[in-house]
């Protein structure tokens, strides 16, 4: 198993408080690696970082091709996403007036501006141009259809209900054909069967498309569902790395969730009993 | 809604009456000082003649106006919301048959000079209102698809009508071949004035455009051994009918328009291919931008106007997405602009205000952000309305100025603003459509 | 030397009035995170109120400076603010959570507004007062060139420099400042902890508009003549002077616009009068590549 993306001494800092702080892990290809911690642990800037939209103070964020290692430190978002990291956003960010077709078409840009000749070609209506756009659509309906939204196709993005949203935003970043997926908290506000079918699509993703996912999930049924490899984060700082089982019993996993205070004010037996609990009997 | 005499919201006129007190209070405040108290010239200086009968008769219209209203809202139990209602209703219904409008519109268009009504006067007003229906869609690709607020767009008009005047006039290059520099001039200096802002917030964008548009005017005053100053530029060469010139008596070796076709010359002739120039140049306008919605820089400019940050993840530049935007509205001021001073055949910087950055913009917010047909409707009522009276001339812009306010409080997104995806997976009537 | 010394006290006077111009810009922005686009109104609203007051005090014989200049000062405080809270209440507070492109259409609407509104009331002519203050102190002479500080001068920068003090007073101590800066932090926040936020902005749009009516009136006294265009290019200069300093930063406000006022007079006395208005521009431009964060502004980090 090869790394995909390898993340060196990554550290962020808005005025006085470290976000990230020295952290290193790695994600692999075909793989679904999670990243969980509390509220503020700093997950969604180590997106930030990897997606171009904060500059890291330190740090080597390296995408791993196989024309080549490329370092993201220093790219622009956009150039980031040309090269195949894909994310959504954990409050969702669609094109809210634009139709859900239109929103898996934009996310083909790329492909479709060069065969449109940057335009030039694609006013003049050029057969090249008129292939390449019903490929996009085929594409499209293909994704469409694993998030179950054809019958919405042509309605606005915005009109869609909450859970159907979220869905059309791995779908339209999915339409960028990424190799790594970054997802921030996909689970979040779905109902117990959406979120079973979001687990399944991102079963999908790594076995049918091959790509790494990266996932940060509050929800642990999910987490601990489909996740191959588990970072925990707190206060910026990882404080666990390794397969579900290894994380669920880690002291300082359980530390940094249950709160350390409220350990020590627990009478000593009841704490060893709670991490007990945890350990497969 | 069915009226239920158990359920009828129950209305407290006290409320009511302070609500509308205090409105009043307000408008009083407002009005005293700029309305109670004119300046007058006077020999000695400043006089002051006092008006307090019209701030009297304002702060009653002001208190009777928003009781009303107030009144009607709690009658119908609550405000509207905003963005909803009758007009986005109506307008969803005439959508299937914009075709058929359009199409009626530009057969209209194309036969009003030979419509038995239509003088010399009417051609030429209704040259003007299609020039800025030309500069309503150019400036709509900025502000309606991709979201970029420019308040300067008068600068690009200016860029070309001075391009053609000072390229015509001093190398002596027809219109024909003018045009496409114009346009170009104009595109280059949209290019310029981007570049450097369009990787900002849009706010900046907006002032920087809006200080540009003043800049040119001020270099177009003070620049005077090229744009020669306040004189402005005569002079300017008459557009020919391919090289048949419209002029009563041509110079030696030269046939005339009407000669060539063997008519009586007459003045109107040139009016009349005046006007079907600008027509033909402002349905150019149109139909590029009705293509280039359609193609991916097009949804691009769409997808940037909604979110830009979601652009980026995607993959997209914004920044050369927005310039291309910015520079292809820029290239239609220009040409525009090229059109303006061959038709005056004179320019000078005062023809290149604020007052009418202000009036482009304020057809496209009023037509509807992105629609087409909006600008053409914004556009004839904002031309004819100074027509109709002086009294109208005079508060045109007032009346638009306080319509920009509230419409985008009523709908943010334009007044005739409805939108229709750039492709369909179904066809229009598919029963998926919310 | 002289007329170096002159143009150095022009420069700062003029650099005060962009100062107090530019604090609006700087503390609405600040706050809602818009730039005010009918704030140079404001100002010239402003400066029509004092032409208007100092012209109605003379007719009724009100001629003891002092007493007109406080009378003055304090109407065109009032009412403007009037027009500062109007403006928010009707283009800014319906469209909190409308598109990004909207308020800012509206505040260009209102401003289209204002600027005829004057025009129609009060006609376009330029309107001419007669000094108010005249005379001054001779700094300094040097073969028959004379550097005057006018009283006029030293009365506008009294009152910004008083201004300034209060104002950060207000800022620091009070609770409205504090209610202020964390409406800037995080308005849902603010609002979850009690503080009534519409009030808080409503506050702050009146703040700079009594700051911009202040520079109204020191307008007309210095310059002596007002009309309804004057609000146009001091909106553009005052917000370059913002820019300049760092949007959003106070200090940075009255920094950029002390700069501002000393390279345009400058600009003038040494290169040309007519491109005058063609400098603050550049500067803006030339800011807005190389350091959009201005002097003390801090760098903004666009929350994902
Ligand atoms: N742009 C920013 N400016 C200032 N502080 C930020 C910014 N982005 C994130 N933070 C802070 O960094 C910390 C980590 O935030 P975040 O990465 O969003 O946490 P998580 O996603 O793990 O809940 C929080 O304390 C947050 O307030
Ligand atoms: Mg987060």
């Amino acid at each position: 198993m090869s790394a995909l993306l390898t993340v060196e001494h990554l550290s962020m800092r808005f005025g006085g408080l470290l976000a990230i702080d020295d952290l290193c892990f790695a994600a692999d290809e075909r793989r679904i690696t999670a990243i969980i911690g509390p509220n503020g642990a700093g997950k969604t800037t180590v997106f930030n970082c990897l997606t171009g939209f904060y500059r890291p103070d330190v740090g080597r964020l390296t995408l791993h091709r196989p024309q080549g290692p490329l370092y993201l430190e220093r790219l622009d978002g956009y150039r980031i996403a040309q090269a195949g990291v894909a994310r959504t956003f954990q409050n969702i960010r669609l094109f809210p007036a634009m139709s859900v077709l239109e929103n898996l078409i934009v996310a083909q840009h790329n492909v479709l501006m060069r065969a449109s000749g940057y335009s030039v070609a694609g006013l003049f209506g050029a057969a090249r141009f008129r292939r390449a756009e019903a490929e996009a659509i085929e594409f499209a309906r293909s994704w469409l259809e694993r998030v179950d939204l054809v019958e919405r196709a042509d309605s606005p993005a915005g009109s869609l209900p909450y859970g159907a949203q979220r869905r059309l935003e791995i779908a339209r970043a999915m339409c960028t054909r990424p190799r790594l997926l970054c997802l921030d908290e996909p689970a979040a506000g779905l109902n117990p069967r959406e979120s079973a079918e979001l687990t399944a699509l991102l079963r999908s993703v790594r076995d049918r498309e091959g790509i790494g996912v990266l996932l940060i999930e509050h929800d642990m049924s999910v987490v601990m569902g489909i996740s191959d490899h588990i970072i925990v984060l707190d206060y910026g700082k990882k404080i666990a790395d390794g397969t579900p089982e290894q994380v669920r019993h880690d002291p300082n996993v359980i530390r940094a969730y249950l709160g350390e205070a409220e350990h020590e004010a627990l009478p000593a037996e009841i704490a060893a009993d709670l991490r007990r609990d945890d350990r497969p009997t | 809604m069915v009226a239920n005499p158990n359920t009828a919201p129950r209305i407290d006129i006290a409320a009511l009456l302070k609500d509308a007190a205090l409105t009043a209070a307000v408008a009083f405040a407002l009005a005293l000082p700029l309305i109670g108290f004119r300046t007058v010239d006077d020999p000695a200086g400043l006089g002051i003649e006092t008006r307090f009968d019209w701030v009297a008769t304002g702060v009653g219209a002001v208190f009777l106006g928003r009781l009303l209203l107030s009144w009607l809202f709690a009658l119908r139990g609550q405000r509207p919301a905003v963005g909803s209602g009758w007009l986005a209703h109506a307008r969803a219904q005439l959508d299937p048959h914009m075709k058929w409008i359009a199409l009626a519109g530009m057969l209209f268009a194309f036969l009003l000079p030979f419509l038995p009504f239509s003088s010399r006067y009417t051609i030429d007003i209704a040259t003007t209102v299609l020039i800025y229906v030309m500069l309503g869609w150019g400036l709509n690709v900025v502000v309606g698809l991709a979201g970029l607020l420019d308040l300067g767009y008068v600068a690009f008009y200016a860029v070309g009508a001075y391009s053609y005047a000072l390229l015509a006039v001093t190398f002596n290059l027809s219109f024909w071949e003018c045009l496409p520099l114009a346009g170009l001039f104009a595109a280059f200096f949209g290019i310029l004035l981007g570049f450097p802002v369009l990787r900002l917030r849009g706010d900046y964008l907006a002032i920087v455009t809006l200080g540009f548009g003043e800049m040119i005017r001020i270099i177009l005053l003070n620049w005077v051994p090229v744009t020669r100053g306040p004189d402005g530029v005569s002079g300017i060469p008459r557009p020919s009918f391919f090289g048949l010139p419209f002029t009563a008596n041509p110079p030696e070796g030269v046939t005339a328009f009407h000669e060539f076709f063997g008519i009586a010359y007459a003045g109107s002739h040139r009016v009349t291919f005046l006007y079907f120039l600008i027509l033909l140049l402002a349905l150019i306008t149109n139909l590029f931008t009705l293509r280039i919605r359609r193609l991916p820089v097009g949804r691009a400019w769409e997808a940037l106007r909604e979110d830009e940050i979601a652009c980026r993840a995607l993959g997209i530049n914004p920044t050369n997405t927005k310039l291309t935007a910015f520079a292809i509205g820029a290239m239609f001021g220009g040409f525009a602009g090229a059109f303006f001073a061959t038709r005056q055949g004179f320019i000078s910087p005062e023809s290149f205000t604020f007052i009418e950055s202000a009036t482009i913009l304020a057809i496209v917010v009023l037509g509807g952000m992105g629609s087409q047909i909006g600008v053409v409707i914004a556009a004839v009522l904002l031309i004819l309305l100074p027509e109709l009276g002086r009294e109208l001339a005079e508060f045109r812009m007032l009346l638009f100025g306080a319509a920009m306010v509230l419409i985008m409080a009523w709908r943010p997104r334009g007044l005739l603003a409805h939108r229709e995806p750039s492709m369909r997976l179904h066809s229009r009537n598919h029963r998926g459509e919310s | 030397m002289g007329y170096f010394l002159q143009q150095l006290i022009n420069g700062l006077t003029l650099g005060m009035i962009y100062g107090l111009i530019a604090l609006g810009y700087t503390m609405v922005y600040g706050i809602i995170g818009m730039i005010n686009f009918a704030h140079g109104e404001i100002y010239m609203i402003g400066a029509f109120l004092a032409v208007i007051g100092f012209t109605v005090l003379g007719l009724l014989g009100i001629s003891y400076v002092p007493v007109a200049l406080l009378i003055v000062l304090f109407t065109a405080m009032l009412f403007t603010a009037v027009y500062g809270w109007t403006l928010e209440r009707v283009a800014y507070r319906p469209l909190r959570s409308a598109p990004r492109l909207a308020p800012l259409i509206s505040a260009i609407g209102a401003s289209i507004f204002f600027q005829n509104y004057v025009q129609l009331a009060q006609g376009a002519r330029v309107k001419p007062i007669a000094p108010v203050i005249s005379g001054g102190y001779t700094v300094f002479e040097e073969g028959g060139f004379t550097v005057q500080l006018s009283y006029v001068q030293i009365l506008i920068w009294l009152l910004t420099l008083a201004l300034m003090v209060a104002f950060a007073l207000l800022i620091q101590r009070t609770s409205l400042g504090r209610a202020q800066r964390a409406c800037e932090q995080d308005r849902a926040m603010a609002s979850l902890v009690g503080i009534d936020v519409n009030r808080t902005i409503s506050l702050t749009f009146v703040i700079g508009a009594t700051l911009a009516a202040v520079a109204g009136v020191m307008v007309t006294l210095y310059y002596g003549v007002v009309d309804f265009y004057i609000g146009f290019l001091a909106g553009i200069k005052a917000f370059t002077a913002a820019v300049l300093g760092g949007i959003g930063s106070l200090p940075g406000a009255m920094l950029g616009g002390l700069i501002l006022g000393l390279v345009e007079a400058f600009w003038s006395a040494y290169f040309s009068v007519e491109y005058k208005d063609v400098a603050a521009f550049t500067i803006l431009v030339l800011v807005l590549i190389f350091k959009p964060s201005g002097l003390l502004g801090r760098p903004e980090v666009e929350k994902v």
